[in-house]
């Protein structure tokens, strides 16, 4: 009898002991099926937040920069100005595509990417961790896409209303392999040269393209405002913007979109983003305000044409700053550079003389430069731990935490653009020059480009047309 | 028949019409129009650019009245039209060789 009852006992705790090691397996399972979907939800959030983003700056071309363009030119010109930056949606996407993706994300030298991913190729749903973990890799393909369109799309603004639409065509293409693609190489690539946060030699601060797209482009525009020459007439024949009632609207499409363009540089849905959207908010407030006060002083009535102007300037200098500095260091770097693009419009430009006509350089330029080097000088570690020493603890961003030698990076990633801006436009200019010529013929020009390269008009307002 | 060409201030157009209409005259042509006489234009600022407009809005109206009424036309633009400031504008009177209805062939005074 005991020996029977012994045995069932044995027989019992075995049993429960595979019972228990049997759901605790099935729980092991659950559970790593349950952090498999908590990925994936926080994936998902991410992705959605980068799509919306992706919209957003793609919007920043076209609607908003075409018609804050499109309605500083003359009357005659509306169409040909806003076609520039629609024909950056279109060439500039395939050109992403077929090879320029993978020359300034590839991985390559310190100064341009491989040809792996010539035809998107292996560019698909999986993250690439490097860049963007949590999201498909498609997803920060496409993001960046937008940028490489409004990119060029700024520069246009420099030689308005006398380039040829063909020469324009092949000058962005050539100008975005050998100026964009590198300097989005240097900053943000593999490898690049100025990469922060993947330990480029000269760590340059740039959340979301102040070296890469500000200052690339509106220093170009200078160099092609000066190439090119002035408009016939200018400066003493008056060209006032035909509908600043357009530009305005381009401004505020512009101030919207430009949330996709900082926030959604923070490549997932979290805090981070937030913090680049306020302090993008905040600067381009704060910038309005030092414009209109300028001017108010100086013509003694506040424009509408100066509020719009003063907002893109604050955006354009919170653009590098925009993730790693908080909303009162955003406020100071918006009034600076409201106060300092104001002079560069319309002080500098009438002393030196050059026909920027929309002011790329006054306001990109001027404005990337001011907010790269603000950026040395207001990056908090607090809000973006982006240095991080050997035990992985974070390390001083900016000047303000007590790294001043931060300054000197911005300065080397300031130069760097600089350097391949005037150098790179230099050349293709003159190799578009010499090749189907830059500039309409003054026939052309007089006649407006509408008629003289599109064979259209902006507004058809005759009164037999009813 | 005498034609009558008025330029005054885009703000006097409903009065002066309104005067025009009590005094029985029924046709006029409404054009927008910039000129200036005497009157000094205004700055405009763009992005730090100043620029000088000297040439200013105005309305031109243009009638033609049969002689017998042209007095009374004029006196009726001339005491809306007035606001007694430098732009007020001007009315200058031209004799018109013949009027037609081109509905009905009726010239001359009937045409009008």
């Amino acid at each position: 009898m005991r020996k029977l009852v012994s045995k069932i006992v044995l027989l019992f705790v075995c049993l429960s002991t595979l019972a228990c090691l049997a759901q605790s397996a099935g729980a092991d399972a659950r559970i790593a099926k349950l952090e498999q979907q908590v990925l994936e939800a926080k994936g998902s959030a991410d992705n959605a937040w980068m799509l919306v983003s992706t919209a957003l700056v793609l919007m920043m071309t076209g609607p908003g920069l075409a018609l804050f363009y499109g309605g500083l030119v003359r009357k005659k010109n509306v169409l040909a100005t806003m076609m520039q930056s629609f024909a950056m949606m279109a060439i500039i996407t395939v050109l992403w595509g077929l090879v320029e993706y993978s020359l300034a994300f590839g991985s390559g030298t310190s100064f341009i990417g491989g040809l792996q991913h010539l035809f998107l190729r292996g560019v698909g749903a999986a993250p690439e961790p490097d860049y963007a973990g949590t999201i498909p890799q498609q997803t920060f393909m496409v993001y960046q896409l937008m940028f490489a369109i409004i990119t060029p799309a700024l520069i246009t603004g420099a030689f308005a209303e006398r380039m040829k639409f063909s020469a324009m065509a092949l000058f962005m293409v050539l100008w975005s392999l050998l100026v964009y693609a590198p300097m989005a190489h240097m900053v943000w690539g593999k490898g690049g040269l100025l990469n922060a946060a993947l330990g480029g030699r000269f760590p340059t601060l740039d959340f979301a393209g102040g070296t890469v797209v500000h200052i690339t482009s509106g220093v170009s525009a200078l160099i092609c405002a000066i190439y090119l020459g002035r408009r016939i007439g200018y400066p003493h024949e008056p060209m006032p913007p035909h509908s600043v009632v357009l530009s305005f609207i381009g401004a505020c499409l512009l101030w919207v979109g430009w949330f996709g363009f900082n926030a959604g540089s923070a490549l997932a849905a979290g805090s981070l983003a937030t913090s680049a959207f306020v302090a993008t908010h905040f600067a381009a407030a704060a910038a309005t305000i030092g414009w209109i006060a300028a001017e108010w002083l100086r013509n003694g009535k506040p424009s509408a044409l100066g509020a719009i102007s003063g907002a893109v300037a604050g955006l354009v200098a919170i653009t590098p700053a925009a993730g790693f500095v908080g909303p009162m260091s955003a406020i100071a770097i918006g009034l600076i550079a409201g106060i300092f693009c104001y002079v560069m419009v319309a002080k500098v430009k009438a002393r030196f003389g050059y026909d920027d006509s929309l002011d790329a350089f006054g306001v990109h330029g001027a404005g990337g430069t001011i907010g790269a080097l603000l950026t040395g000088v207001f990056a908090t570690s607090v809000i973006n731990p982006i240095f991080k020493d050997a035990q992985g603890n974070a390390v001083a961003s900016g000047m303000v935490e007590g790294n001043a030698h931060q300054l000197l990076n911005q300065f080397v990633g300031v130069l760097v653009a600089w350097a391949i801006a005037i150098v790179g436009t230099l050349v293709i200019l003159k190799v578009v020059d010499m090749t189907i010529g830059l500039r309409v013929t003054d026939e052309h020009e007089i006649q407006g480009l509408d008629l003289s390269q599109h064979g259209e008009e902006g507004y058809y307002w005759e009164a037999s047309a009813s | 028949m005498t034609k009558i060409e008025a330029i005054i201030q885009t703000s006097r157009l409903d009065a002066v019409k309104s005067s025009l209409h009590e005094v029985g005259v029924e046709g006029m042509t409404v054009i927008e129009v910039r000129g200036h006489g005497r009157q000094k234009g205004h700055t405009e600022f763009y992005r730090g650019r100043e620029y000088t407009v000297d040439l200013i809005p105005k309305i031109k109206l243009e009638m033609v009245v049969s002689d017998e009424i042209v007095e009374k036309a004029v006196q009726a633009i001339t005491g809306a039209a007035r606001t007694g400031k430098i732009g007020d504008g001007k009315i200058f009177l031209t004799r018109i060789d013949d009027a037609i209805r081109i509905r009905n062939d009726e010239r001359g005074d009937a045409a009008l």
